[in-house]
């Protein structure tokens, strides 16, 4: 009787564990299916390199560097403004933050990740567009404060898991507070803050909504900062709702690249904690 | 000549009275051990000297500790008592970082940066720690892929890298094997001559065999200090004799 509930349990959580790894498999099937086949059709370096998109036209181009391009810039914009304010947020919180301040900031910084990406574009289109235009950069800085909270709570705990050890030994070397958490302490913490940043990444890449409501969506290669460009996320959500047949196929396809992007990123990132281990 | 000299010092972590009424001459140039049983405040007493207590909340130190004549519970630069009063931990505790960067942290944290300047003191150290000939092939690799032994040797190294007065030892060889704890009681007596060591141990036949001088440490209190061949063969105190006997502790 104990056995069979013993190994009907072990079926349960082998079950719930399948399911992440089922959902995982069938969106890379139905991505490959249905985005593989326009791929060959335009042919694989016409369609990453291709520098038209012009899907409805006769005959249509599928060319989706502009998009790649987009993602690219944006992406690696907003970790260059987030990271390094995500990480000095850390730092504060951590190692410099008396309490009574902790218990306002911390929720505040936790309250940004709650906030629906919608309402971050409405924000960005009020406080950031007015300034910046729909543009690149406003694109940049919205979603540099988007990946704040993820960026700052993943740095923090990864701060706070080094050894005190450390700490008092750059203390004890006459070093001063400053000079051991930013020798010592945040080297100690690198994985931690490399995952961060990856996490930052895949955020920022990922997002949809309140990237369109600034970034202008021009589907073509951005030339400076302070134009427009379109992101592969936008440019599935923009186009799928009137998209049919290889239209369509394009767009799924152009979801196959984005996972490839994550897929890389974080295969990266495993290879770079593995070897600093 | 002594390198430390407490007087009446008291020391409260909270409501608790860790260290009650010590009075203590240390001498410079010299090996001096503190033992006693767990929870004796040898420890506590010995992180008064370089100031790591005021790290812990809530603690309190009253009376004086002057180091060569100048109290440094007064306006002492922290950095500057912390470069001249050095500290090795109980658990290695080596950066994250290379064997070479280890060394180098205090002395470029003190304003070293000359290559050719840092080279000269980071061999220095490493020979004084007698781990030169071990890591000189491996300066550029990680210190924690060092043996536990090792380790603890560079630490020594890396606190002799700022050239303190006094060396602070917790327990240096809790945590390793009899064959590396011999190699730094060698190390520690043959840099008794250049500076003015101070180490808490558990084990007692490490300070019978090491130090100048032995302090007995119980509840807080220093039960009797003196030459460590006379404190162990002819205690005065009965519960010196009762601790170093066994019969405690």
């Amino acid at each position: 009787m104990n056995n069979t509930l013993e190994r009907g349990m072990g079926a349960v959580f082998f079950l719930s564990a399948a399911a992440s790894i089922l959902a995982v498999a069938l969106i890379c099937g139905f991505l490959l299916v249905n985005g593989l086949p326009i791929i060959f059709k335009t042919g694989p370096l016409e369609f990453l390199f291709g520098l038209e998109w012009s899907p409805t036209d006769t005959p249509p181009a599928f060319g989706i560097l502009p998009m790649i391009a987009g993602s690219v810039y944006i992406t690696a914009g907003a970790v260059l403004i987030g990271l390094p304010i995500g990480v000095l947020t850390a730092i504060f919180l951590a190692h410099a933050c008396p309490k009574r301040i902790y218990a306002l900031i911390k929720p505040g910084v936790d309250l940004l990740a709650g906030i629906p990406s919608v309402v971050y574009g409405f924000f960005g289109m009020a406080a950031i567009v007015p300034y910046t235009g729909n543009s690149i950069l406003s694109a940049c800085i919205l979603l540099g404060i988007m990946i704040l909270p993820t960026v700052t709570a993943i740095s923090e705990s990864a701060l706070r898991a080094v050894p005190q050890e450390y700490y008092k030994g750059a203390l004890a070397l006459g070093a001063g507070h400053y000079r051991a958490v930013f020798s010592v302490v945040l080297p100690a913490a690198r994985s931690g803050v490399l995952a961060a940043a990856v996490l930052g990444i895949g955020r920022a890449i990922g997002e949809t909504m309140a990237v369109i409501m600034v970034a202008g969506n021009q589907a073509r290669i951005p030339v400076s900062f302070l134009k427009g460009a379109r992101t592969l996320t936008a440019n599935i959500v923009i186009e799928m709702g009137y998209a049919a047949e290889q239209h369509r196929e394009a767009l799924i396809a152009c979801g196959a690249v984005l996972l490839l992007f994550i897929l890389a990123i974080n295969i990266s990132f495993s290879a770079l904690t593995r070897r600093k281990a | 000549m002594n390198c430390f000299e407490i007087k009446d010092l008291h020391l409260y972590y909270g409501a608790f009275h860790a260290l009650k009424n010590v009075s203590l001459d240390i001498a410079a140039k010299n090996i001096t051990a503190f033992i006693g049983p767990s929870g004796c405040g040898k420890s506590t007493f010995l992180k008064t000297l370089n100031r790591m207590n005021d790290l812990v909340e809530g603690c309190v130190i009253k009376g004086s500790v002057q180091l060569d004549g100048e109290d440094i519970y007064g306006g002492i630069d922290l950095s500057r008592l912390r470069r001249r009063v050095g500290m090795v931990f109980q658990k290695p505790n080596p950066f994250p970082m290379s064997v070479y960067d280890n060394i180098a942290f205090g002395p470029r944290t003190h304003g070293v940066r000359k290559r050719y300047e840092l080279d000269a003191i980071v061999e220095g150290a490493l020979k004084d720690a007698a781990i030169w000939d071990e890591v000189k092939d491996r300066l550029k690799s990680p210190a924690l892929g060092l043996s536990g032994g090792q380790q603890q040797r560079l630490c020594i190294a890396r606190a002799l890298a700022v050239a303190p007065e006094v060396l602070l030892l917790d327990e240096p060889t809790s945590a390793l094997d009899p064959i590396s704890t011999g190699k730094i009681e060698e190390l520690l007596l043959a840099l008794r001559d250049k500076y003015s060591i101070i180490i808490v141990t558990h084990n007692m036949q490490q300070a019978a065999r090491i130090s100048d001088t032995t302090v007995f440490f119980l509840l807080g209190e220093i039960i009797e200090y003196g030459e460590t061949e006379t404190l162990f063969a002819r205690p005065a105190n009965k519960r010196t004799e009762a601790y170093i006997t066994g019969r405690f502790g």
